[in-house]
């Protein structure tokens, strides 16, 4: 409201005491509101109690990275730096090597936690599906230098959890 | 052997009077950390969340929240107060004493069961008002005293609104005390005897609402809490404020809440008058009975239920209604407050005048 | 005893928080220093049983005034320097001034021991005494019509602080709150009624 039309505004606030004093003097919209408060205050509760209680999780999810393997135990990763070209954070880091075998490998896959931001591009771009996020999003570092997350602990993840990561890819499968 | 009331009245007048400002004191500050985890709990509900669930109280099973103040308070004493620098060092020390003493020294008058207060002091209302007007040094120091924009804004913010509020607050009371015709509580609550509508509330309604807003207005709560303003000046006048020290203010801040429901279950509401002492007769059987006799006569739990009640609507306001701007608030304390206490003072002194209503000639 | 122990320990707070006032170089420590002095003041008249006085000292001149003051002082951020810079010029009249007051206690003193006490000496009230009923007694029958006065002279002087103060400017952008409450979805919105496609 620019400039208020000053009589014709008095006569409003008149007119409303006069047609509806009531509800003027005893603040009735105010007590609406708490009307609604108190309403909400008998409703049950939404809140989810995490540690014991969990919120459902897509198959999709995106948390902490892992390396996989074939089932025979052969690494997946070919070393062939399209997720360390792709990643918009610059949070991967490989340096590769030729392994025993004469296949080409990886001597160094770091992935820094705290540049990551988990948007899942480094699993659309493998060709072989090695790089993975999985589901763990419950972790946490103590100590400086822990958020590096070299091969090894990669590799270590991709084992422990291969039986659900593997799940997850079938499951998803049908929609790629 | 002597029993225990023998003892008692044995001992010297200033050390009853001591022991009577420790138990009140110590109820206070227990009330006190119990009406924060209440605060949370109730805002939580109201929010659909369920509040402060972790803390056990000595790990005894189905107390989930019974420890939450504790954990508080030992959390607060090991956090370290930092000092701004170029900050007043004094007056940033004693500015939270300042906010915490007029809060807790108003007690002194307060007729916490029948006939018995701390001191029975005649200008008792007049003591009342005067020290919650004292108790915005606190704010103004702090806020002077940090060395900080915010601080000073919020200091600002809560010195004009705690005058501007004060007015409409004292001539509320100017009401009160035409109707009981003395300045002491007790006899206020006295005067209200009989039933529910006999209580001043019934012939003062309007000066009630008035009291009451200006009564959260006065302890800077929501939905008038911009002297702390989270989103415009950070934490206002305790931005600068770590550790006890801030919980001095928090500690204020809450008593002052629990002081001004009581005062106006007493000015308003009876005190500790029962509210079945119209339809229960003295004499009735029911006053007879064993537990439940002692529970519908008067008593201090009367008192605590009408002012657990205020406690209530307080956070009830502070979940339901966004902050005022602040032009709006000093537009109502002036010029809605002020004027509907003075129109229903002069109410009231023609009701006086012809003897409509329960008032004192 | 203890009575006047409490009144030279109030005294001495008093007059050392009342030189504070003027010496200090701090105006904040000043206004806190006279919130000092009144609060002791207030004190020394509850010693008096003065207490009426005493609380309305305290709710009037320490919980708005010096609230007030301070307000202002702390805003300003006055030029200590400058204000303190006619000191000696101006010295004569506020020894001038202290003279003349220890004159009047010297006069009132030995006038007592002359015994011309107009005062008729302190007598101890009755415990049922209330200072406030009487003060409210003689306050509305035999001073009703200079208090109505008085009354009617802080109105004035009200209205006119305010009249002197309020300009009104055009084209000022300014809420009219009332308006905005009273406002009714009826004057806000109109709801039109229409066909969704456009009629080919």
């Amino acid at each position: 409201m620019l400039v208020p039309d000053w009589p014709l505004a008095r006569l409003r606030i008149y007119e409303m005491a006069r047609t509806n004093p009531i509800k003027t003097f005893l603040l009735w919209e105010l007590l609406g509101g708490m009307w609604v408060t108190l309403k909400a205050l008998f409703r049950p509760k939404i809140t989810v109690n995490y540690p014991e209680e969990k919120a459902p999780q897509s198959v999709r999810f995106r948390g902490l990275h892992a390396l996989r393997r074939y089932p025979n135990g052969e690494e997946r990763c070919i070393a062939c730096k399209l997720c360390e070209a792709v990643c918009p954070a610059l949070a991967i880091t490989i340096e590769s090597t030729v392994a025993p075998d004469g296949t080409r490998r990886t001597s160094r896959y770091d992935i820094d936690l705290f540049k990551c931001i988990y948007c899942g591009f480094c699993e659309e771009a493998c060709p072989v599906d090695a790089i993975v996020e999985t589901r763990i999003h419950e972790y946490h570092m103590e100590h400086r230098g822990e958020n590096i997350m070299t091969k090894d602990k990669l590799l270590a993840v991709g084992e422990r959890y291969d039986a659900t990561i593997t799940a997850d890819k079938t499951a998803d499968a049908p929609y790629r | 052997m002597h029993s225990l009331p023998q003892i008692w009245n044995a001992l010297p007048g200033f050390v009853q009077s001591l022991a009577f400002i420790l138990a009140v004191t110590i109820v206070l500050i227990l009330s006190v950390a119990y009406l924060t985890l209440l605060e949370r709990k109730i805002i939580g509900w109201m929010q659909l969340r369920r509040g402060p669930n972790r803390v056990r109280l000595f790990g005894i099973p189905n107390t989930e929240y019974i420890g939450q103040p504790f954990a508080d308070v030992v959390k607060l004493l090991l956090k370290e107060i930092v000092i701004p620098a170029r900050a007043n060092g004094v007056l940033f020390r004693i500015a939270p004493a300042l906010a915490l003493i007029p809060a807790f020294a108003t007690w002194a008058v307060i007729p916490v069961a029948p006939g018995f207060a701390i001191a029975n002091v005649d200008a008792g209302l007049l003591y009342v008002l005067s020290l919650t007007s004292v108790g915005v040094y606190g704010v103004i120091l702090a806020g002077w005293a940090s060395n900080s924009k915010y601080a000073f804004l919020g200091a600002m913010r809560s010195a004009a609104q705690i005058v501007a509020y004060e007015i409409a607050m004292g001539f509320a009371l100017v009401g009160v005390l035409m109707a009981a015709g003395s300045l002491n509580l007790g006899v206020i609550v006295e005067h209200q005897r009989g039933m529910v509508a006999a209580w001043n509330w019934f012939w003062l309604f309007p000066l009630f609402v008035v009291y009451f807003i200006s009564g959260v207005a006065e302890t800077n709560r929501a939905p008038f809490d911009v002297a702390e303003g989270e989103s415009e000046i950070v934490a206002g006048f305790h931005v600068e404020y770590s550790g006890m020290a801030f919980a001095l203010f928090f500690l204020a801040e809450y008593a002052n809440m629990i002081l001004i429901a009581a005062l106006t279950a007493i000015f308003f509401f009876g005190g500790w008058l029962s509210p079945f002492d119209g339809y229960i007769a003295a004499g009735s059987a029911l006053r007879e009975l064993p537990v439940l006799g002692l529970l519908i006569g008067d008593g201090t739990h009367w008192l605590l239920v009408k002012m657990l009640f205020f406690l209530i609507v307080f956070l009830w306001l502070r979940a339901t209604f966004p902050r005022y701007r602040y032009d709006q608030i000093m537009r109502l304390g002036w010029k809605v407050l002020i004027p509907v206490t003075i129109v229903w003072i002069a109410v009231e002194g023609v009701l006086c005048w012809f003897r409509i209503g329960p008032w004192r000639a | 005893m203890f009575v006047e122990i409490l009144f030279y320990a109030f005294a001495a707070v008093l007059l050392v928080s009342g030189l504070t006032v003027i010496t200090s170089r701090n105006p904040v420590y000043s206004a806190l220093s006279l919130v000092l002095c009144f609060v002791t003041s207030a004190a020394l008249w509850l010693l008096i049983e003065a207490e009426f006085l005493a609380i309305v000292l305290v709710l009037v001149y320490v919980g708005a005034v010096m609230v007030l003051f301070l307000f202002v002082v702390m805003m300003l951020n006055v030029n200590v320097e400058r204000v303190r810079s006619g000191f000696t010029r101006h010295v004569w009249l506020g020894v001038l001034v202290t003279l003349l007051v220890i004159g009047e206690i010297v006069g009132v003193v030995v006038a007592r021991q002359l015994g011309v006490d107009p005062t008729r000496g302190g007598v101890p009230l009755a415990p049922g005494y209330s200072n406030t009923t009487e003060l409210g007694v003689a306050l509305f029958t035999r001073f009703a019509y200079p208090i109505e006065l008085a009354a009617m002279l802080l109105l004035v002087a009200i209205v006119a602080a305010i009249a002197l103060t309020m300009r009104k400017r055009r084209g000022l952008r300014v809420q009219d709150i009332s308006a905005q409450v009273a406002v009714r979805a009826s004057e806000r919105i109109r709801i039109v009624k229409m066909d969704a496609e456009r009629p080919q």
